[in-house]
């Protein structure tokens, strides 16, 4: 018989729940859910869109009755639970129905906190907490004209926003100088009430309620020294208070909130509990995204599958009022031993703070232009040392300009036609849509419902942005992102296990790290190729199945289905005799149409699959082997002519891109490669945002690194200049070996210095001699297994030559 | 009225890929699973006609070489919140043989 399962609270936190068990174990319990509202489980975050009209009851609602149905679970909505059996293990509700449990979980979560001032129990003194209270004020806006809102806080900022749009004359009361002080600093709660006075709100700073004013129903409310306001309705949003009224009665051990452990657990051992009412290491949450970690925790437990801890969250805040960005987190107000970073731009209503402490961040507040919000809230939360980048970091991630999506930096302020994903043209209408009707809480969801931002990624910081000011707040992924949904492992903790165990299999490091998935999926399986066989490149052997097709059949698959092809041309040197092969491979073959590409090669476009073997055969036939441009490989080194012809030039920058590009082609890396080598500082080759860029000067060679022309444009960054060619080469192979060894498969330079920091690569790379020595050899020794031309391969018929031929033609 | 057609051997596909079956009727993506279980779907993924036979194959699923939609080998429908499905035909095997039954 299954064990029984209760669940007091249907809520968000205790549904939540529900969901990540009956994914993990569907067929473990008996669920039975009691809820004091008359409704299925809705996003109680979303109650301010629709108080401010915005969106209606039904669009915010996350399961409704038949969610209960489909998946058996018993629901008693109305019936709040009012005493716990908990010797007979078995809960009482207040029309005196029973049920018994096993395991009980308590999601309570929290009341509003009325002021206890003389006349708080008056009609039309309420709080800001369920759709009751919505209703009750949407039907007071119809009929009464003045409303008082005590509490300049998130929710207080939100339920006067609403009511104010509702046709109200709202005014805000507030005890503290500073609107939400819990979530901004002085300046930027300045601008927000600026902001908010030029919409139509009215504010009384700094006032204390004595007492609520009227008859049976509220006519005004008087302060402290005296004054005295009229006001229809109050709406007390003072703050929240873990609703643990349940817990006292059955004795279960609470302070502010229910406690519990690191694994959700009360001190009563079959009692568990997530949400708003739980006290954690002496904290209470109020926000989404702490109480979605608890939940998946609780599951974990709850499915007696034992792993995973809550260990605390770090929060951060936006408020949802249409068209006002603000964004904050962690500790933003600082002290002595902390420094700050500030940029004011009032006329353009952009401000910007961060506070550091021991060059990482430690608290951020943002108004106005919030895209990098997110950015720095992984850094803060992966207490990331900026020492590298401080000089820049008050201009964001992506300093020197996103492309597609016209520099947009402030989501809110957007209109919902606006383009927010160029790739896939999706709109801000679109994504705020998908995120309240399909009820989506994280970027992989709003990724996978939109696809915004899931091509070229460059929008990822705008998608945040809405994702964030939809929902309330938001945690971007934690500092140990799972490599996919195959595993709970990171990527550095694999490529740990793969060094230290010895793996040079595919198939033995998901046994050996238990993969839930026996075959992987299409995220990790070519990771984990690359991961064996740059760990064990003499052992370790290719498995074509995982490769992307580009890769597997050394060719770019093109929308059509036919592949483009290029072959290699060193450093962009080329002969008549290949151009005149190229051009009879190109007559030959019909091929369609020729390029030249932005590496200085040439593209071959329209080649049919099973032509590739013949194309390659009579390109090999005229000395030229795979140009590389399908793979996570060197593509090209680009070079200007340098000192052979140029006035200019002052090395023989030709001449030592042919050596780099000998040197380097055919290594297996964690993404493509770019490489140049420009004659002089006028840097015709634009060596400056490519991965490994070398400028030649009269005294020798600069190397810079982590450059990318991409979707993100970033210049390089200066590793150190050398004299002779032959450093140049060491360098080189011994800063493509760390990153090989180090980086995340699908990471380009660029993200990854970023992570890691240029110090940490000069300490490896420049410092230590004897570091790059040996990493120059590690390269040089895997190059070894991989410089084979792998058209020659196929067209000797070494490698399977199937692939390329139909199974059967069948005529028509 | 039904059209078996004896394609080729199971070991022609490599595990965990594919090969093609050129018809009249366009072309046929052939499957092997891990298991040695084989699936037959149209080459054409429902989002814009990827070649699927060009995909990672991973469980009884296929992720489309173009836009990484996930296409399930049994029944041919695009997997999780994409929406669209693909032609699948019905295989049988014998004695390592593949027999797939034309429309």
């Amino acid at each position: 018989m299954k064990e029984k399962l209760v669940l007091v609270g249907n809520g968000m936190a205790g549904v939540r729940t529900l969901e990540e068990l009956l994914k993990i174990a569907p067929e473990k319990y008996d669920i039975t859910v009691f809820g004091a509202e008359p409704y299925g489980n809705y996003n109680r975050i979303l109650l301010s869109p629709v108080l401010a009209g915005e969106k209606t009851i039904d669009e915010i609602m996350l399961n409704d009755r038949q969610w209960y149905e489909e998946n058996n679970i018993t629901l008693h909505t109305g019936k709040k639970i009012v005493n716990v059996d908990r010797k007979a293990r078995k809960v009482i509700a207040d029309d005196g129905s029973e049920a018994s449990y096993d395991r009980l979980l308590l999601a309570t979560g929290s009341n509003p906190f009325i002021i206890p001032v003389p006349g708080h129990d008056k009609t039309g003194v309420i709080g800001f907490r369920d759709i009751h209270d919505v209703d009750t004020m949407l039907e007071c806006a119809k009929s009464h004209k003045s409303a008082v809102v005590i509490g300049g806080g998130l929710l207080g900022l939100e339920a006067a926003n609403g009511l104010m749009l509702q046709g109200m004359t709202v005014t805000v009361v507030h005890l503290m100088d500073t609107l939400m002080e819990r979530q901004m600093d002085p300046v930027s709660g300045d601008m927000l009430k600026l902001e908010l006075e030029t919409k139509g709100l009215n504010f009384l700073m700094e006032a204390q309620t004595a007492e609520i004013l009227g008859g049976d129903r509220v006519s005004g409310v008087r302060f402290k020294d005296g004054s005295e306001i009229s006001a229809d309705l109050v709406v007390m949003a003072a703050g929240i208070r873990p609703n643990i009224e349940l817990a006292e009665r059955i004795g279960l051990h609470a302070e502010r909130g229910i406690i519990v452990n690191d694994t959700m657990q009360t001190f009563d051992p079959k009692i568990y509990s997530v949400g708003e009412c739980v006290q954690h290491r002496g904290e209470t949450y109020g926000l989404v995204a702490p109480l979605f970690e608890q939940a998946r925790v609780c599951a974990n437990h709850l499915a007696e599958y034992g792993i995973g801890l809550y260990e605390g969250s770090v929060t951060s805040t936006k408020l949802k009022v249409t068209g006002v960005d603000l964004f904050s987190a962690g500790d933003f107000i600082g002290n002595e031993s902390t420094e700050e970073i500030v940029m004011k731009d009032a006329a353009n209503g952009v401000y910007k703070k961060l506070i550091l402490k021991d060059n990482k961040i430690s608290g951020a507040v943002m108004y106005g232009d919030t895209v990098d919000g997110a950015w720095y809230f992984q850094l803060l939360r992966d207490q990331t040392d900026v020492s590298d980048f401080r000089a820049s970091l008050m201009f964001g991630q992506a300093h020197l300009g996103d492309s597609g999506h016209s520099g947009e930096n402030a989501a809110a302020a957007m209109s919902d036609e606006m383009e927010v994903c160029g790739c896939n043209g999706v709109t801000k209408g679109c994504v705020v849509k998908a995120i309240t009707n399909e009820g989506l809480f994280t970027l992989d969801e709003v990724r996978a419902h939109t696809k915004a931002s899931a091509s070229c990624g460059s929008c990822t910081g705008l998608v945040e942005q809405l994702l964030a000011s939809t929902v309330g707040d938001y945690s971007a992924s934690t500092k140990a992102t799972p490599m996919c949904k195959c595993t709970d492992h990171c990527h550095d903790t694999v490529r740990a296990a793969i060094k230290d165990n010895h793996l040079i299999s595919i198939q033995a490091v998901r046994e050996h790290l238990e993969w839930r998935e026996p075959d992987g999926c299409a995220a990790c399986r070519p990771a984990l190729n690359f991961y064996v066989l740059a760990a064990w490149p003499a052992e370790a052997v290719d498995d074509p199945q995982s490769r992307f097709v580009n890769e597997r059949v050394h060719a770019n698959i093109q929308k059509d289905g036919s592949y483009s092809v290029v072959p290699r041309m060193w450093g962009g040197l080329t002969t008549p005799n290949e151009l005149r092969a190229i051009a009879d491979v190109a007559d030959k073959f019909e091929v369609p149409m020729v390029k030249v590409t932005g590496g200085q090669r040439i593209d071959l476009f329209g080649i049919k699959k099973e032509d590739l073997p013949a194309v390659w055969s009579d390109l090999n036939d005229a000395g030229m082997v795979s140009g590389h441009a399908y793979g996570k490989t060197l593509r090209t080194v680009k070079t200007c002519v340098g000192s052979e012809w140029c006035r200019f030039g002052t090395q023989d920058s030709t001449g030592l891109g042919v050596q780099l590009e000998k040197l380097t082609w055919g290594s297996n890396m964690p993404h493509k490669f770019k490489i140049a080598v420009s004659g002089c500082p006028r840097n015709c080759a634009e060596a400056t945002i490519k991965d490994f860029g070398v400028v030649c000067v009269d005294s020798g060679y600069e190397l810079h690194v982590a450059g990318n022309g991409g979707i993100k444009v970033r210049a390089t960054d200066l590793l150190c200049k050398v004299k002779t060619e032959e450093e140049v080469k060491e360098y080189c192979g011994a800063f493509i070996q760390l990153y090989r060894e180090e980086a995340h498969y699908l990471d380009r330079t660029a993200p990854w210095i970023e992570r890691v920091g240029l110090s940490y690569v000069k300490e490896k790379v420049v410092d230590d001699a004897a570091s790059r020595q040996m990493l120059n050899e590690r390269f040089i020794e895997s190059q070894k297994y991989s410089q084979s031309d792998p058209w020659a391969e196929r067209v000797s018929g070494k490698s399977a030559p199937n692939e390329f031929t139909p199974l059967k033609v069948i005529p028509g | 009225m039904s059209n078996w057609v004896e394609v080729g051997a199971v070991d022609d596909i490599p595990r965990l890929g594919s090969r093609v079956l050129q018809t009249a009727d366009g072309d046929v993506a052939i499957f092997r699973a891990a298991d040695d279980t084989i699936f037959a779907l149209r080459d054409s993924c429902p989002h814009k006609d990827g070649p699927l036979s060009q995909g990672i194959v991973h469980g009884y699923t296929v992720t489309c070489p173009l836009h990484n939609w996930k296409i399930s080998l049994e029944s041919g429908e695009a997997q999780g919140p994409d929406e669209g499905c693909t032609g699948r035909y019905e295989v049988k095997v014998d004695s390592g043989r593949i027999s797939v039954e034309l429309k």
